[in-house]
């Protein structure tokens, strides 16, 4: 079967004063129908513009898709006019963003927000527009359809815009939704209704989400498959429980032991990832993240490996130690 | 971790503390229409030496409660004892020769550190401004230790804040905020912004710092596992109250108040196995206004176990087992 949504040997880069920064270095991934992958990483990895170049909502210049297919049930959106690029976007393709008070339309009510997609991608009248829009509150649950309809974005709390935002989302029966760190900006128990209703609506309407974040406690609730992003690549994938009790890339282990977890006996002293993050604009041909790694050998320097399956076919790792790692990590504790 | 504190002086005690803010209408003549209580009656006591949690979520008062005690705001009611001593009577100047002994570190590394400043001027200015350090090159020198103390680059002081990445940024701010070599220190969501490779690093910083200066700390978060890892004792604030205080691993083993219940519920932890095991249902509804809080005590319309006296009738904290406080009437 073909998966819902391909994406082959992606490349986004950014010209800037301090030179080209490739955001996105040659990711390659796939979601099949209805299930939900993540994207984790750390600011600057590469995780929201990889999603953004699925949408082509990369502004050029400074920043350009130089290479890369992104294959939609077959169709590669890259070969796409911008007409039927837009009839993408929103259509079989829906968006949530991290702040819901800056992509919404202050001066719109929501009213007129949710319908505007609905007539920009149905040939629909008003009043039907209307019908559809006061179903669509109803079901990311917001009561009192009607009234929420009349009114602007300050209006309503955050975690009520996320749920317009969702709304937007779903209102052209997607096949796919895109979630930038939907949750970031909400408190954790808004966050935690946002995303059991997004994941309640996912298997309800089987649409397939990719979700980006950095809380790996969400990834863990909720994702099938997880993709770790690191300097614009992707440095281990896989399905999520051997991602997390079997991890095979030293910055996979390095994160998963940086974070203080509620479940467990308390640390003496939490493990963190030593350095930096890299500057983008200052790789060299060598591993991004070897300054900062615990298993790193001479031959680090020289590539940049490339993702090969360790274990299992579908777990992969871009790490010249990967299996040797795989060996020492175990099933975590 | 360290052993709870128990027979240790307190450095500060806050009684009974209100923060109000008036909401008015009218051009010509402006009248009180309502206000909003960003903290409603607390009482906390802070003791030498110990990290105190407090937690709770956006709008909750809990920022506002430690510009309180800082007097960067001005209380509508309540004492702040200093030492003894009620900061919130005190003139101007007389709080400005306490000042160096409390300081804070605030969240967002970006904005709290002036641009246009180098990193060795926006550490040195404490010094200039509270004339602790007149010597220039004495303090060209404190200000390189400080850097050094906090793990970065002595030559770093030439630089500009933008050329620091997150984690840095904000161990310059810390470095400020030790500059005048304070007791107390605020920390205000001050490793929420970074991520999470980078925040390990910070929150064992502040750690090491507060065993080498013997410093105490108000540790403002949202973030649980955070307040867990570094924290002696927590409160946990809903809507402008305390609604529960407990030592640390009291808290966190044996939650009592409702509220605190769900807020931990709420967390998801960074294990796929434990989730896929772990029956979770969010909590309904959202933190009402503070303008117009609810009745009685202020988490009943959202609260799972609420009976009918819980929206007539607010909870006092009560002492439900030795030094665990919760205001629930259900509790027991």
């Amino acid at each position: 079967m073909v998966p819902l949504l391909q994406v082959k040997d992606l490349h986004t880069e950014f010209r800037t004063g301090a030179g080209v920064v490739r955001a996105v270095d040659g990711v390659s991934y796939a979601v099949e129908q209805g299930e939900t992958v993540a994207i984790v990483g750390e600011s600057g990895s590469g995780k929201s513009v990889s999603a953004l170049s699925i949408l082509r909502l990369i502004s050029e210049p400074p920043g350009r898709i130089t290479r890369g297919e992104i294959l939609f049930l077959g169709r590669d959106l890259m070969a796409l006019s911008d007409e039927e690029m837009r009839k993408v976007r929103g259509g079989d393709i829906g968006m949530v963003f991290q702040e819901p008070m800056t992509s919404l339309n202050p001066v719109l009510t929501i009213g007129r927000q949710i319908t505007e997609t609905i007539e920009q991608h149905r040939q629909t009248d008003r009043a039907a527009a209307h019908k559809r829009a006061v179903e669509l509150l109803g079901l990311v649950g917001i009561a009192d359809p009607a009234r929420r309809l009349k009114q602007y974005p300050h209006q309503l709390s955050g975690g009520m815009r996320q749920r317009v935002m969702v709304a937007i989302a779903i209102a052209c029966d997607p096949k796919l939704i895109i979630a930038d760190e939907p949750t970031t900006a909400l408190d954790v128990t808004i966050q935690a209704q946002i995303l059991e209703l997004m994941n309640g609506l996912r298997r309800q309407l089987n649409v397939a989400l990719i979700i980006i974040t950095h809380n790996l406690g969400v990834v863990a609730r909720y994702a099938k498959r997880v993709n770790v992003m690191y300097a614009g690549r992707i440095v281990e994938s896989g399905p999520a429980a051997a991602i997390y009790h079997n991890p095979c890339h030293p910055y996979t282990i390095a994160l998963l032991r940086s974070v203080p977890r509620l479940d467990r006996p308390r640390q003496a002293r939490l493990d963190p990832v030593d350095g930096q993050p890299p500057d983008l604009t200052r790789l060299d041909q060598g591993c991004a993240f070897r300054p900062r790694c615990r298993f790193a050998v001479d031959a680090c320097a020289n590539v940049r490996p490339p993702l090969h399956s360790v274990g299992c076919a579908d777990h992969l790792s871009a790490c010249l130690r990967g299996d040797e790692i795989r060996t020492v990590s175990g099933p975590a504790a | 971790m360290t052993a709870p504190l128990t027979n240790v002086p307190t450095i500060l005690e806050v009684k009974g503390l209100r923060k109000s803010y008036p909401i008015s209408e009218g051009i010509l003549a402006r009248r009180m229409v309502a206000e909003v209580k960003a903290v409603d009656g607390i009482d906390l006591t802070i003791r030498r030496g110990e990290t105190l949690g407090l937690v709770g979520e956006s709008g909750c008062g809990k920022t506002t409660t430690g510009r309180c005690i800082l007097l960067l705001e001005r209380p509508t009611a309540g004492e702040i004892l200093y030492d003894g001593v009620d900061l919130s009577k005190l003139t101007h100047k007389q709080l400005q020769a306490l000042r160096p002994r409390f300081q804070v570190i605030f969240q967002d590394p970006y904005s709290s550190l002036n641009p246009r400043m180098k990193v060795g001027q926006i550490i040195a200015e404490p010094m200039k401004v509270h004339a602790i350090e007149p010597n220039a090159s004495r303090r060209a020198a404190r200000v390189r230790e400080l850097l050094s103390i906090c793990g970065l680059n002595p030559n770093f002081v030439d630089r500009y804040p933008h050329e620091m990445s997150g984690g840095q940024r904000q161990r310059i701010g810390i470095a400020r905020a030790l500059a005048l070599a304070p007791e107390f220190i605020i920390c205000d969501e001050a490793v929420s912004a970074l991520d999470v490779s980078i925040q390990a690093q910070i929150v064992n910083l502040l750690e090491d710092l507060r065993e080498r200066f013997r410093l105490t700390y108000l540790f403002i978060a949202h973030d649980l596992s955070v307040v867990r890892h570094l924290c002696q004792r927590v409160a946990v604030m809903y809507l402008g109250r305390i609604v529960e205080l407990a030592d640390c691993d009291e808290l966190f083993d044996n939650p009592l108040h409702p509220y605190t219940r769900v807020l931990l519920d709420a967390v998801p932890v960074p294990d796929p196995t434990v989730e896929a095991g772990r029956k979770f249902r969010p909590v309904k509804g959202e933190v009402p206004s503070p303008i117009n809080p609810p009745s009685g005590c202020v988490f009943h319309p959202r609260c799972p176990i609420a009976v009918e006296g819980c929206s007539r009738i607010r909870p006092q904290l009560r002492e439900i087992r030795p030094s665990h406080w919760v205001a629930c009437s259900e509790v027991r």
